[in-house]
């Protein structure tokens, strides 16, 4: 505390990065993350089930429950974990404010739709069994 | 840029022009470039399903995109993404949680490997799924 001691606790902080919401970002990526450590495997593990079982083959896969359910519960921690990790790099590389804001807006857009056009499709394929 | 100086001390983003080139180096963007490329990827693995929601045809013309020969590349280079992507996330795991491989010999090697494992593992689930 040698040099500390004559520091308010601002000037201690100041210039030292942000004190927002990075902190919560880097933990709820990492999380997704640790599902997807079990879910990718399994999706991997689906996505060649699904390619070589034919059209009605692959309906009849999908429309197993457990299937379904997984498939749904994927797509949405992938599309969690693909907004977190896309808004770093816009955040990263983008400097204009204007440009950042809409490509953090059209990333928040493309990450939601695309989790439920997968879920929809999932349900679609569930109820027609 | 207004405000207060940033400290020199911050760390940087890992952008390319400022790194001298090392495998690590190289492991760390390598984790960047697959994490966007999956991003677009992973939007036409989502087509592929809903358009086995939609129709017969539809899924019939999709499958016929991906069978054919720049269909086969791209699904390749997903799947080599994929497995560099999740392979590489579980050594940031061991980093930032027991801190395990740290020391330079280790992450360069882990680096090599984690490199090998992602081309033959992709090449592997590409010849599970039959595509060759």
């Amino acid at each position: 505390m040698s040099q500390g001691q004559f520091l308010t606790p601002t000037k201690a902080a100041r210039g030292l990065g942000s004190a927002k919401s990075g902190t919560a970002h880097h933990i709820r990526l990492r999380v997704a993350a640790l599902a997807l450590l079990v879910l990718v495997p399994l999706a991997l593990y689906a996505i060649i089930s699904i390619s070589s079982a034919g059209f009605d083959g692959a309906r009849a896969w999908v429309a197993q429950p457990l299937h379904a359910t997984l498939l749904i519960l994927t797509a949405g921690v992938v599309s969690y974990h693909m907004r977190l990790g896309m808004q770093v790099i816009i955040e990263d590389y983008i400097a204009k404010t204007g440009m950042r804001t809409t490509l953090l807006i059209l990333n928040t857009f493309a990450t939601i739709a695309m989790f439920i056009a997968v879920a929809m499709a999932v349900v679609q394929i569930w109820i027609a069994g | 840029m207004s405000g207060p100086q940033r400290a020199a001390t911050r760390p940087l983003s890992p952008h390319l022009q400022i790194w001298r080139y090392h495998v690590t180096m190289l492991a760390s963007i390598t984790h960047r470039i697959t994490g966007a490329a999956l991003y677009f990827g992973t939007f036409l693995i989502a087509a592929w399903l809903v358009a086995l929601a939609m129709s017969a045809e539809t899924f019939a013309m999709m499958q016929g995109i991906i069978t054919s020969l720049p269909g086969k590349v791209i699904l390749y280079l997903w799947a080599t993404a994929i497995l560099y992507h999740l392979f590489n996330g579980i050594r940031h795991m061991m980093w930032d949680g027991p801190g395990i491989g740290f020391s330079p010999k280790v992450a360069s090697n882990v680096s090599v490997v984690i490199y090998t494992l992602a081309i033959v593992g992709a090449a592997a689930l590409m010849f599970v799924a039959g595509a060759f």
